[in-house]
């Protein structure tokens, strides 16, 4: 019965119903308030994909990763604000700048190992924030950025109201999602996975190491560029909190609801933790003490989060009955086990 | 096919590798062997490219790859294996070895973008590549077994096969047989013999003296770094440099 159910949840035509969903969400929502917490969601999820990206697929865990949704989100701001650029010239300004600086952060920061990557990319986070709070001549300091440029409708589109650029950010995630299949299925998000699995053998099947993890943290950070830009024209006010490093730990908690490493896990993590942090607003501060425990028990208990447990549980059910490879080789030619979870 | 001419590898004032020169033979089982620390893992760590050589040099058939990195080493053809191989647990074995080929593709972000035909095209190569190297190491019923529901030697031959997948030269085999019992030591040695008829050369570090006895065509000794001895199975054997200073008081049951 369950496992029915879940050969359901995986059917290709699964993800069409989804998008459907997202499509008539705001028809279903009852306020539009709903809309914008799920379009604030979305922004995040986006982000979120890029932090599986580089920690998720290839392993490096990249503290700085909210640093960068910052540095998107404040480009955006800046270059329409004070140098009165159009939302979409200074958009794609974010997310070649948010590469460049990915590029030579990683070229810098890669050379380090596990944790000191860690603790180095923290490092830089920080520095990130320090750079928005305190330089202000640059980011107007403490107060922030006011007057951002809305992105640019088109006709009778208007980007200012809530519904119009929900459907905007919507487009921006389903094209993440994917493009992040994309890569996930193919020999390059294989290459990223025989890194996370060790350097050691990685570099003895011919990976170039270097090559190929500046690659998916620059993807990763162009991401959070993207994220972040998104943020500034929806929201359009940016302040050095939305470089607070806190935004990085969060990211790390939806990754890990959801199943870091599997294609679904952001999108689902990110959309659950915001909607039941939304559900229990009421209890403000006490909110965390449902929170800590919650996520002490899903990490002891599955690790994998919700989609990596999920996909493992239908696999070994499949095995067990003896009907899922054959099933999933007929299915399709460059077919894989990970493949099924597009579905999910 | 191998010759290493007086390789040293200092680590600080301690020599893991000292001097160390020998030629390994195309086509054959070479073995390497020596108490713990006798810097074997070293020496192939140096062979691969892991880590530089402090002198000496490293010829793979004629080309000079002492300076080379690891990545460069692999796509001259030399695959290797671990003591112990980290692989993708939840995900099968099939796709785990599918990036084994990677070094022989050349598809980039571009291609993943835009699905090219290269990239399509590399991704069959890989695939088939993948099944060829898990039936030669006769792991194709386990195609879609997670690998975190394999057994120890299962894990071995997956181990095997992703190197195999690499379409090497020269396999170097890190304690191959370490963990598994007396009847699969036996299936992976004939392994390792089927390897030499398709035209691998093999060289593993191994501490099962039955089994290095039984299939190497030659063998090499080492300790503190330095090579005390090389030889056939039964030169070794009978050499009392190696019974003094590896076998010592185990050698009727070692031999």
């Amino acid at each position: 019965m369950m496992f029915k159910l879940g050969a359901l949840i995986m059917h290709p035509a699964s993800k069409y119903v989804l998008l459907a969903l997202a499509v008539l969400f705001p028809a279903l929502a009852s306020n539009e308030y709903q809309v914008y917490v799920m379009a604030t969601a979305f922004i995040w999820a986006i982000a979120v994909y890029g932090f599986n990206v580089i920690t998720g697929y290839c392993g490096q865990l990249n503290l700085a990763h909210g640093g960068f949704f910052a540095i998107g989100a404040y480009a955006v701001a800046l270059l329409t604000a004070d140098y009165g650029w159009n939302f979409w010239p200074a958009f794609i300004a974010a997310l070649v700048i948010t590469a460049v600086l990915g590029f030579l952060v990683g070229a810098v920061s890669l050379r380090l190992k596990e944790h000191y990557f860690a603790i180095f990319t923290l490092c830089v986070g920080f520095i990130i924030y320090l750079l928005l709070d305190k330089w202000e001549e640059l980011t107007h300091g403490a107060i922030g950025v006011r007057g951002i440029a809305a992105p640019d409708g088109f006709g009778l589109v208007n980007f200012r109201e809530t519904i119009p650029v929900y459907y905007l950010i919507l487009f921006f995630l389903v094209f993440i999602i994917w493009f992040t299949s994309r890569i996930q299925k193919s020999l390059l998000g294989r290459t990223f996975i025989a890194i996370r699995n060790g350097d050691d053998l990685a570099e003895s099947l011919g990976i170039n190491l270097m090559k190929n993890k500046i690659l998916a943290f620059v993807i990763s950070t162009t991401y959070a560029g993207l994220a972040g830009a998104l943020y500034a024209g929806m929201i359009r006010f940016v302040g050095p909190e939305d470089g607070n490093i806190l935004h990085t730990f969060n990211m790390i908690t939806y990754l890990l609801v959801g199943g870091i490493g599997t294609l679904f896990g952001p999108l689902i993590g990110t959309l659950g933790i915001v909607w039941i942090t939304q559900s229990l607003q009421f209890l403000e501060e006490y909110r965390m003490i449902i929170f800590g425990p919650l996520l002490v028990i899903l990490v002891i208990f599955f690790p994998l989060g919700v989609s990596g447990s999920f996909l493992t549980w239908m696999h070994r059910k499949a095995q067990a009955l003896g009907l899922g490879p054959k099933k999933v080789q007929q299915e399709s030619k460059v077919n894989t086990a990970r493949e099924v979870e597009n579905n999910a | 096919m191998l010759k290493v001419e007086h390789l040293t590898k200092m680590f600080g004032g301690l020599a893991a590798v000292n001097d160390v020169s020998v030629e390994f033979g195309a086509n054959q089982i070479n073995a390497i062997i020596g108490p713990n620390g006798a810097g074997k893992s070293t020496f192939f760590n140096l062979i691969s490219g892991v880590h530089q050589p402090t002198s000496g040099r490293i010829l793979l058939d004629g080309t000079d790859v002492t300076t080379m990195r690891c990545d460069h080493v692999a796509r001259l053809g030399v695959g290797r294996t671990f003591q112990t191989t980290n692989l993708f647990e939840t995900a099968t074995v099939l796709d785990n070895l599918i990036v084994g080929h990677r070094l022989r593709t050349h598809s980039g972000l571009w291609d993943v973008l835009i699905n090219s035909k290269r990239l399509q095209a590399e991704e069959k190569a890989a695939r088939e590549k993948a099944r060829e190297a898990l039936d030669f190491v006769g792991l194709t019923h386990a195609e879609n077994r997670y690998i975190a529901d394999c057994t120890q030697e299962e894990r071995k031959r997956v181990a095997f096969a992703l190197a195999l997948a690499t379409d090497p030269k020269i396999v170097l085999l890190d304690e191959p047989a370490a963990g598994v019992n007396p009847e699969e030591t036996e299936g992976l040695a004939e392994l390792m013999k089927k390897m030499v008829k398709n035209g691998l050369t093999v060289c593993l570090i191994e501490h099962k003296m039955d089994m290095i006895m039984g299939i190497a065509d030659k063998i090499m000794v080492l300790d503190h770094g330095e090579k005390i001895a090389e030889g056939t199975p039964e030169e070794v054997k009978n050499n009392p440099v190696v019974i003094e200073a590896y076998l010592g008081s185990d050698h009727d049951a070692a031999a």
